[in-house]
């Protein structure tokens, strides 16, 4: 009864370090795109928060300051202290929940997210909040559930241009699921491969599949694919069409105001960052430091942690994932800088006429090339399943 | 006149994909990211003002600390704005500088109406007013922004003077009261 007690602590912890590390990066990556907007735009960006006493302390302070670090800070206290307004045209119920729609997807992915790796004896373990079997099915469910804050804000704000961004939305989120689950099956495909002796849907998997080379080198039009399916689902640019604000002045989120739109502000930011730790997980080899070519003696070049002790290897494996996701952060905000947004009809196209069936393509030519494979290199391998 | 073929071929493949484009953009932006940034941080930094720059007018003395206007009212005469205005007053004679005879009893300079044009300055037979380094000019009423007399001496202060004119007239006279020829 104690240890199970213990258990329950644990976790408890652990999922809150979780939600407070998602929420801080989540929090940074608003004053990330800040700062690389600037930068891009050749401007210097937030430069002038500074929290009295720490930014005291001599040269570590003042550069702190430039580096615009206390800045969510200020920009969370903002949100909080602005007046909430509740616009009497509204459906007040909906207009109040759709932002805890928009954000809570997003942070219920994580709980099937895994982060890192530790050692249980010999057994190599994922560091995790809940190690389902289904866990790239329950981030698809889970992540198209965003949509829903975006719909339901678009209605229950009772006026045109929220309406048609959340019609958009919709519109958008069918077209790019579609391709999104096709362009994942390769990878499991893979992952569930004979020569992988694993089984199952699980990102962990899906990892520990990637030791030999990373999926996203040797599946190049999948990885875009899924790319591209994952900037329209977070709803970033290029795809921005819920908001286009040149369009429908700020789209589902134009009724809006203070705490509720920082909510789906950081709903926004969650999403990009779990989705860029998906793409992490599935294309880019999640925390394995490089790939080791399938070569027993260069194994541990893609698994370093395995041989430090756990206090070491556990957290650098975090970091070195959380790095690669933050890659993937900073490329959301490059092309965002980079590129204008698409037309409707042009969004329209692109989904239906070249990423589904360019989604499509790759799974069948992954399943013969993954075939052939086995047949020829691995079928002695092949446990029970096939026999 | 001659005609110019626009060469209108269709597009290749991978122009049909965008990428080739899309890369270039980024690559632009990249590189626009990580170009030393020009900015001036302008409270703290402040830029270099150039010699001629044509900042707020002000009132100059010689190194002697004689105030240089004689209150000829030239400016008063050729401001375009008719930002100035000149209240002319006699030197006492018990004064050191009474041979300069006259100097303005106030100086009113409406920083609201003056457009910075230096006209006053080109006029000045006697080199007193000086657009000099000052851009930032501030106030809370409009009373604050006329500057008077005082503000514009201190904001002046004091320049070289090449010429010294009325401290060599003085020496002429005193040596033609002397005797000597002229």
């Amino acid at each position: 009864m104690d240890s199970l007690l213990l258990d329950i602590v644990i976790k408890v912890i652990f999922a809150l370090l979780f939600v407070a590390v998602i929420m801080s990066l989540a929090a940074y990556s608003v004053l990330g795109e800040r700062k690389v907007a600037s930068w891009i735009q050749g401007r210097v960006g937030p430069n002038r928060t500074a929290l009295p006493g720490i930014s005291a302390i001599p040269v570590l302070g003042p550069q702190l300051v430039k580096l615009g670090i206390w800045q969510p800070l200020a920009d969370g206290v903002k949100f909080l202290f602005k007046e909430d307004p509740l616009p009497g045209h509204v459906n007040k119920l909906y207009y109040c929940l759709a932002p805890c729609i928009a954000l809570v997807p997003a942070l219920t992915t994580m709980v099937v997210l895994p982060v890192g790796q530790y050692m249980d004896g010999d057994v190599v373990k994922p560091i995790i909040l809940a190690n389902v079997d289904i866990g790239i099915l329950f981030i698809l469910a889970f992540g198209s559930l965003g949509v829903y804050g975006i719909v339901i804000g678009g209605w229950a704000a009772n006026s045109k241009y929220p309406y048609f961004g959340g019609i958009r939305s919709s519109a958008q989120m069918i077209s790019y699921e579609l391709a999104m689950g096709m362009s994942i099956l390769p990878v499991l495909i893979w992952a569930n491969g004979p020569n992988s002796g694993l089984a199952g849907l699980s990102l962990f998997n899906i990892v520990e599949s990637q030791q030999g080379m990373w999926l996203g080198v040797w599946m190049p039009i999948p990885a875009f694919i899924f790319l591209v399916s994952l900037y329209a689902e977070t709803n970033r640019l290029p795809f921005d069409m819920p908001e286009s604000e040149t369009e429908l002045v700020g789209g589902f989120h134009t009724e809006y105001g203070s705490f509720k739109f920082g909510l789906f502000f950081v709903g926004e930011y969650a999403h990009m960052v779990i989705g860029s730790a998906v793409f992490t997980i599935l294309f880019l080899g999640g925390w394995n430091f490089l790939p080791d070519f399938g070569i027993e003696s260069l194994h541990w070049l893609s698994d370093p942690w395995a041989l430090m002790p756990n206090w070491l290897g556990g957290p650098l494996s975090v970091i070195y994932f959380i790095g690669k996701t933050l890659f993937f952060v900073f490329l959301f905000m490059w092309v965002r800088w980079t590129l204008p947004r698409f037309r409707y009809d042009q969004v329209m196209t692109l989904g239906w006429k070249y990423l589904v069936p360019g989604a499509l393509i790759c799974v069948v030519a992954y399943a013969i090339i993954i075939g052939l494979w086995d047949i020829a290199f691995a079928i002695d391998q092949t446990p029970a399943i096939v026999e | 006149m001659a005609v110019k073929v626009v060469d209108r071929s269709p597009l290749n493949f991978w122009e049909k994909t965008y990428m080739p484009q899309v890369l270039g953009g980024l690559k632009i932006t990249l590189d626009n990211m990580l170009r030393p940034k020009v900015t001036l941080q302008y409270p703290e930094e402040r830029p270099t003002i150039p010699d001629n720059y044509r900042g707020v007018p002000t009132l100059v003395r010689d190194p002697n600390g004689r105030e240089k206007c004689v209150s000829c009212q030239l400016c008063e005469f050729v401001c375009p704005p008719k930002a100035i205005r000149i209240t002319p007053g006699d030197i006492d004679d018990s004064d050191e500088n009474a041979h300069v005879e006259k100097r303005p009893k106030d100086f009113e300079i409406n920083m609201l109406r003056c457009i910075y044009c230096g006209m006053c300055q080109e006029v000045c037979p006697e080199e007193a007013i000086f657009l000099q380094d000052i851009y930032s000019v501030s106030g809370y009423s409009r009373e604050e922004l006329v500057y008077h007399k005082a503000k514009l001496y201190e904001l002046g202060g004091t320049l070289p003077d090449q010429h010294y004119k009325w401290d060599r007239k003085k020496e002429a006279e005193e040596k033609v009261a002397a005797g000597g020829h002229h």
